[in-house]
C-alpha cells in the first residue's frame, strides 16, 4: 500500500515556476489540440482541414485566437450582468484549477515534483472542480436571457447529475485497487504490474464514457446541440468569451484524457529513460484526445432521454456492479 | 383520366344528386375537367371523394387562377386523383369578381381535404379569394402586414419597395 | 418512451369567419398585429408552455423556415410552420416571361430539384402544344432527372446527418453530389439551375464522353451508398434516434396530400414514374422501395434504396440511349440548328423571333405532375395565347408535405424535431416560390 507523501513540501518559487510551466504548457497544447482537431476531422471528411495560415495552416489557432480577441464584447439586453461575465470565468478557471493534479511524473531529483501539486484527496479534487465548471454553464445559459441558452443550460445541469456519479464509480475500482486517491500513487502503483486499464477495463470505458459527457463532447454535446439549440448556454457569447468556453471545453478534454492516462494507461511510466516520462505522459493524453476527435467525426448526437437512460440505466448500474467485483476481489487477494 | 363520354357521365350524375352543382365540362389535351357551381363546390367535391364509383379520394393540388378579361374572373382549380385507376380530375370554380373592395369567396374543403389547408392560404394570399371556413386563413408567403393581392393580373410587376433596417420607419405600421 | 400523436379532428376546429374575426379584407386580428394563434392559445391554455422560436435563422431548419414550437420542457406541444421569408413572385414573374425564359425561373423553385421543376413546367407547355418530344429528349430526360434525384437525396441525406451530429456523413455525401454536379456541367455548362431542359426536347446533345462519365459515376455509386449504410446502419445511436419517430399513418399523411419517400415509407406504393406515362419510364427497369410503418428509419432506408434503384435507371438510360434528334422538329417552338444560321435566312428570322418573342401556345390550361426527389412536382399552366403564360402554379411537394411536420412532431422531442423535419426534407425555394 502506497500512501500520497503529505509531508513533501517544495520551494515556494518552485511552485510557481512549475505552475507557469504547466500553464504555459497547456496553454499551447489547447490551440495545438484545435489545429489536430481541425486538420483530423478534415482528414476523416475527405477534405483538408485548415491549411492557409502559415505553412500547412499551422497558424491558424492564433488566427482565431486573434479574430476572438478583437470582437466586440456583446450583451444582450435580457442577459443578467455580473453572473453573465462570471460564467465563462468559472469554467476556464475550474478546467485550469484541475490540471494541477495531472501528473507527468514522480519527484525528479528529490526536489521538484513534475505535477502541479499532489493533493491527498486527488481525485475528489477534480470532481470537484469539474462540478464548479458546470456552475459556468448553467449560470452561463440561465443569465444570458435567451431560450436556447436555457435550455442548454437546463441540459447541463441534467447531464452534469447523471454522469458525475458513474463517472466517480468508474474510479472507485482503480482507486481500491491502487489503495490511494493520489494521481501520482495511482500512477505509481502501475509501475511494475499491468496498467489498470486491464484489470479495470469496464471502468475505463464508463470513465470514457462519462468523460464524454463531462466534456460536452458528442456525442454528448446536449447542452450545446448546434442543430436543435443552436450552440444552447454559449449561443448569446462572443468574442473571448465565447473563447473562454471553447478553451475551457479543449482543456476539459486535456483533463479527462490526463485523469484516464494516469489512473488507467499508468501514467509517465512506459520503455525507455526515465526522462521521457512527461512525454509518454503528454503521448498518452494525445492518444486519448485523438479518440475523442474520432468519436466526433462519427458518431450522431444522443437525444435527451436516451441520454438519461444510458446514464441512469446503464452506466450506473455498470459501474456500481464494477465496484462491488473489485471491492470482493481486493478483499479476497 | 376519364374520357370525354365517362366525364358527362359523372357531370350528369353529380347534377342529379345536387341539382346544378356541375356547369359545364371540358376535355383539352387528355385532361377532364368538371365546370362547377362555386356554390356547391362542398357537395361536388364531397360527392367525388364519398361516391365509391369515382373515389377521388386524393387532392393533387389547389390553385386559384385569374383570368382577367374574363367575365367570372376568377378560378379555383381542384386536382382531384383516384390513386388506384391513376385518373386526374380537374374541377373548376369559376367566381366572378365581386367588384369594388369585396373579395370572391367560395367554401373552404379543409374538412373535406385536410391538404388543402395551406394551398387554399396561398390562393388566398395570391388572388384574396375567401375560403369560408377555413380554420386558419391568414397570408402564408407574403407578409402578414401585406396589402394587395399580388397574383392577380392587374396587380403590376415591379415597384415593390424594399425595406431595410435603416429605411424601415417608413413603413407604415411601424412599430419598434 | 414514445407519446403517440393523435391525429387533431379538423372537423372541431373550422370556424366561419365571423368567429374568427376577420376584418373587410379577410385579414384576423393575428394578421393585423403580428402574433399567431399558437402563442395565444399557449398564453390561455398553458402558462407552462414554454414556446420558442426556431428559425428563420436556424441550422436546422433547411433554409428560412420559421416554426413556432410550444414546448413542455423537452417534449413538442404544438408546433406551427411560418413560411415566406424567400417568396421572390416566381410565379409572378413567370407571367411576364415568354415561355422559354420562364424555364430559368422555374428552376430556381426547388433547388435541389431543377431538373424535375423544368421537366414539369416544359411537360405543361408540351401538353398545351400537343408536341411530342422524340425518344433520345425523354431518355435524356429521365437521365438527368434520375441524377437529379441522388443529387437531392444525397443533399437531404447529408443534412439529416448533420442535423443528427453526424457530421461526417455531410462530406462523404457532398463528394459525391459534386461528381454529379460535374456531369450537370458537362452535358449543359452550369453546374446548378442547368436550363437543359427545353420545351420540345432538352436543349443540346449531350457531349462526346459523358456516357463513359456517367457510367464511371454509376459503377462508384452503389458502392459509396454502401459506405453510408456501413456508417449509419449499425450504429446504435443512429438508430436509436431513427426508429420508431415521427410515425403518422399512411392514411392521414394521404389526407395531407403527401406524396414522395415520404408517403412511400408510411407504406404507398405511389410513384409517378410507374403510373404517368408522359415519360417513357415504363421501358426502365426499376423498382419502387417503399417502407413498413412510416417513421424515420423507413424514411432514411427508401431514400437510399431510391438513389440504388436510380442508379439502375441511369444505367438503362445510358445503355440504350436511342440515336436521333435531341429535341422535336417543329420549328416554330424550338430553336433552328445553329449551323443552319450561316446559310439560311429563314432559320436566321426564325431564331430572332424565338428569341426575342418566343413562341405562341394555344389558349387552354395543363396540369403536367412529375415525380420529383421529394414528390409530386405538378405545374399547372394557363396560357392564353400569347408568348407568355397566363399563369404558372407549382404545385411544390415540400409546401404540402409541410403541413405534416405538425403531427409528425407533437408529443415527441423537440431533439425529434429536427429528425423530423430533416427527414421531410423541406426546401423552402420551393416553399416559399
Amino acid at each position: 500500500m502506497v500512501a500520497a507523501d503529505v509531508g513533501f513540501a517544495e520551494a515556494s518559487w518552485i511552485m510557481v515556476v512549475k505552475s507557469l510551466v504547466i500553464f504555459a504548457v497547456i496553454l499551447g497544447l489547447v490551440p495545438m489540440i484545435l489545429l489536430l482537431e481541425r486538420k483530423l476531422l478534415g482528414r476523416f471528411q475527405a477534405r483538408y482541414g485548415p491549411n492557409r495560415v502559415g505553412p500547412k495552416g499551422l497558424l491558424q489557432p492564433l488566427a482565431d485566437v486573434v479574430k476572438l480577441l478583437s470582437k466586440e464584447a456583446y450583451k444582450p439586453d435580457a442577459a443578467v450582468p455580473i453572473l453573465w461575465a462570471i460564467a465563462p470565468a468559472l469554467v476556464i478557471l475550474s478546467a485550469t484549477a484541475t490540471l494541477a493534479i495531472i501528473p507527468f511524473g514522480d519527484v525528479a531529483d528529490g526536489n521538484v515534483g513534475l505535477y502541479g501539486i499532489d493533493v491527498s484527496i486527488g481525485i475528489l479534487y477534480a470532481f470537484a472542480f469539474g462540478s464548479i465548471s458546470f456552475y459556468g454553464l448553467l449560470l452561463g445559459g440561465w443569465s444570458s436571457g435567451s431560450k436556447y441558452s436555457f435550455m442548454g443550460a437546463m441540459r447541463s445541469a441534467a447531464q452534469l447529475i447523471s454522469y458525475e456519479i458513474s463517472m466517480g464509480l468508474a474510479l472507485l475500482g482503480v482507486i481500491m485497487m491502487a489503495g490511494s486517491l493520489s494521481l501520482v500513487d495511482i500512477a505509481n502503483a502501475q509501475a511494475d504490474t499491468i496498467w489498470y486499464v486491464i484489470p479495470q477495463f469496464v471502468g475505463f470505458l464508463i470513465f470514457m464514457v462519462a468523460g464524454f459527457a463531462e466534456t460536452n463532447r458528442p456525442p454528448f454535446d446536449l447542452p450545446e446541440a448546434d442543430a436543435e439549440l443552436v450552440a444552447g448556454y454559449n449561443t448569446e457569447y462572443g468574442g473571448m468569451r465565447f473563447g473562454s468556453y471553447f478553451m475551457a471545453e479543449y482543456m476539459e478534454m486535456v483533463v479527462v484524457s490526463g485523469i484516464a492516462a494516469a489512473m488507467f494507461l499508468g501514467g509517465w511510466h512506459g520503455p525507455g529513460p526515465d526522462w521521457l516520462g512527461p512525454i509518454w505522459m503528454l503521448a498518452k493524453i494525445m492518444v486519448l484526445i485523438c479518440l475523442f476527435i474520432w468519436v466526433r467525426a462519427t458518431l450522431p448526437r444522443l437525444r435527451y432521454d436516451q441520454l438519461m437512460s444510458l446514464g441512469w440505466k446503464v452506466l450506473l448500474p455498470l459501474a456500481t456492479l464494477n465496484v462491488l467485483v473489485t471491492a470482493v476481489l481486493v478483499v479476497v487477494t | 383520366m376519364p374520357d370525354a363520354p365517362g366525364l358527362e357521365l359523372i357531370a350528369h350524375e353529380i347534377n342529379s344528386r345536387h341539382e346544378g352543382a356541375i356547369v359545364g365540362t371540358a376535355f383539352e389535351h387528355g385532361q377532364a375537367v368538371l365546370l362547377a357551381d362555386p356554390g356547391l363546390i362542398r357537395e361536388t367535391l364531397g360527392f367525388l371523394r364519398d361516391e365509391p364509383a369515382h373515389a377521388y379520394r386524393f387532392l393533387a393540388s389547389v390553385h386559384g387562377a385569374d383570368y382577367l378579361p374574363a367575365a367570372p374572373r376568377f378560378a379555383v382549380h381542384y386536382e382531384l386523383l383516384n390513386m388506384p385507376r391513376v385518373e386526374r380530375l380537374r374541377v373548376k370554380a369559376l367566381l366572378a369578381d365581386p367588384g369594388d373592395d369585396g373579395l370572391p369567396e367560395l367554401d373552404s374543403v379543409v374538412d373535406l381535404f385536410p391538404t388543402a389547408d395551406f394551398q387554399e392560404r396561398e390562393a388566398h394570399d395570391f388572388f384574396g379569394i375567401v375560403f369560408r371556413g377555413h380554420p386558419d386563413l391568414r397570408r402564408i408567403l407574403m407578409p402578414e402586414d401585406y396589402v394587395g393581392w399580388p397574383q392577380r393580373r392587374d396587380f403590376p410587376i415591379g415597384g415593390e419597395p424594399v425595406i431595410f433596417t435603416a429605411t424601415e420607419d417608413t413603413v407604415p405600421g411601424w412599430t419598434r | 418512451m414514445n407519446p403517440t400523436t393523435r391525429a387533431p379532428d379538423y372537423a372541431d376546429t373550422v370556424r366561419t369567419p365571423e368567429e374568427l374575426g376577420r376584418d373587410a379584407i379577410g385579414r384576423t386580428e393575428a394578421q393585423v398585429i403580428g402574433t399567431s394563434p399558437i402563442e395565444r392559445t399557449a398564453i390561455e391554455r398553458e402558462e407552462e408552455l414554454f414556446t420558442i422560436n426556431m428559425g428563420p435563422h436556424h441550422p436546422a431548419t433547411h433554409g428560412v423556415l420559421r416554426l413556432l414550437v410550444s414546448l413542455e420542457g423537452e417534449v413538442v406541444r404544438d408546433l406551427k410552420p411560418v413560411m415566406g421569408y424567400v417568396h421572390t413572385g416566381i410565379e409572378k414573374s413567370c407571367e411576364d416571361k415568354s415561355y422559354w425564359k420562364a424555364i430559368p425561373f422555374i428552376e430556381r423553385m426547388d433547388y435541389l430539384a431543377y431538373y424535375s421543376n423544368m421537366a414539369a413546367f416544359c411537360g405543361a407547355a408540351e401538353t398545351l402544344l400537343d408536341l411530342e418530344i422524340p425518344p433520345r429528349a425523354a431518355w435524356l430526360r429521365i437521365l438527368h432527372l434520375e441524377l437529379n434525384r441522388i443529387h437531392s437525396h444525397l443533399v437531404g441525406l447529408g443534412t439529416s446527418a448533420l442535423d443528427l451530429g453526424a457530421i461526417s456523413m455531410f462530406w462523404y455525401c457532398f463528394r459525391e453530389r459534386d461528381t454529379i454536379l460535374d456531369l450537370f456541367e458537362m452535358s449543359s455548362g452550369q453546374r446548378m439551375h442547368t436550363r437543359y431542359f427545353q420545351v420540345g426536347g432538352v436543349a443540346e446533345d449531350i457531349p462526346v464522353g459523358f456516357a463513359r462519365k456517367v457510367r464511371e459515376f454509376c459503377a462508384l455509386m452503389p458502392g459509396r451508398i454502401a459506405e453510408y449504410e456501413a456508417l449509419l446502419d449499425h450504429n446504435e445511436i443512429f438508430l436509436q434516434r431513427m426508429k420508431d419517430v415521427g410515425i403518422v399513418p399512411r392514411e392521414r399523411l394521404l389526407e395531407l396530400g403527401v406524396t414522395g419517400p415520404l408517403l412511400r415509407a408510411a407504406g404507398e406504393p405511389w410513384d409517378l414514374r410507374k403510373v404517368e406515362h408522359a415519360l417513357p419510364y415504363a421501358d426502365f427497369e426499376f423498382d419502387v422501395p417503399i417502407g413498413t410503418v412510416g417513421d424515420n428509419w423507413d424514411r432514411y432506408r427508401v431514400r437510399l434504396a431510391e438513389m440504388r434503384e436510380s442508379v439502375r435507371i441511369i444505367e438503362q438510360a445510358v445503355d440504350g440511349l436511342p440515336e436521333g434528334s435531341w429535341i422535336a422538329d417543329e420549328r416554330h417552338v424550338v430553336l433552328p440548328p445553329r449551323h443552319e444560321l450561316a446559310t439560311s435566312m429563314e432559320a436566321l428570322i426564325q431564331h430572332f423571333k424565338l428569341v426575342t418573342e418566343g413562341f405562341r401556345v394555344p389558349p387552354g390550361e395543363a396540369y403536367f405532375p412529375v415525380e420529383g426527389p421529394r414528390g409530386e412536382y405538378g405545374v399547372f399552366l394557363v396560357a392564353d395565347g400569347s408568348a407568355k403564360p397566363a399563369r404558372v402554379h407549382m404545385r411544390d411537394p415540400s409546401f404540402v408535405n409541410l403541413q405534416a411536420l405538425r403531427e409528425m412532431c407533437v408529443g415527441g422531442y423537440v431533439a425529434d424535431l429536427i429528425a423530423n423535419l430533416a427527414m421531410l426534407d423541406p426546401i423552402l425555394g420551393g416553399i416559399d416560390r
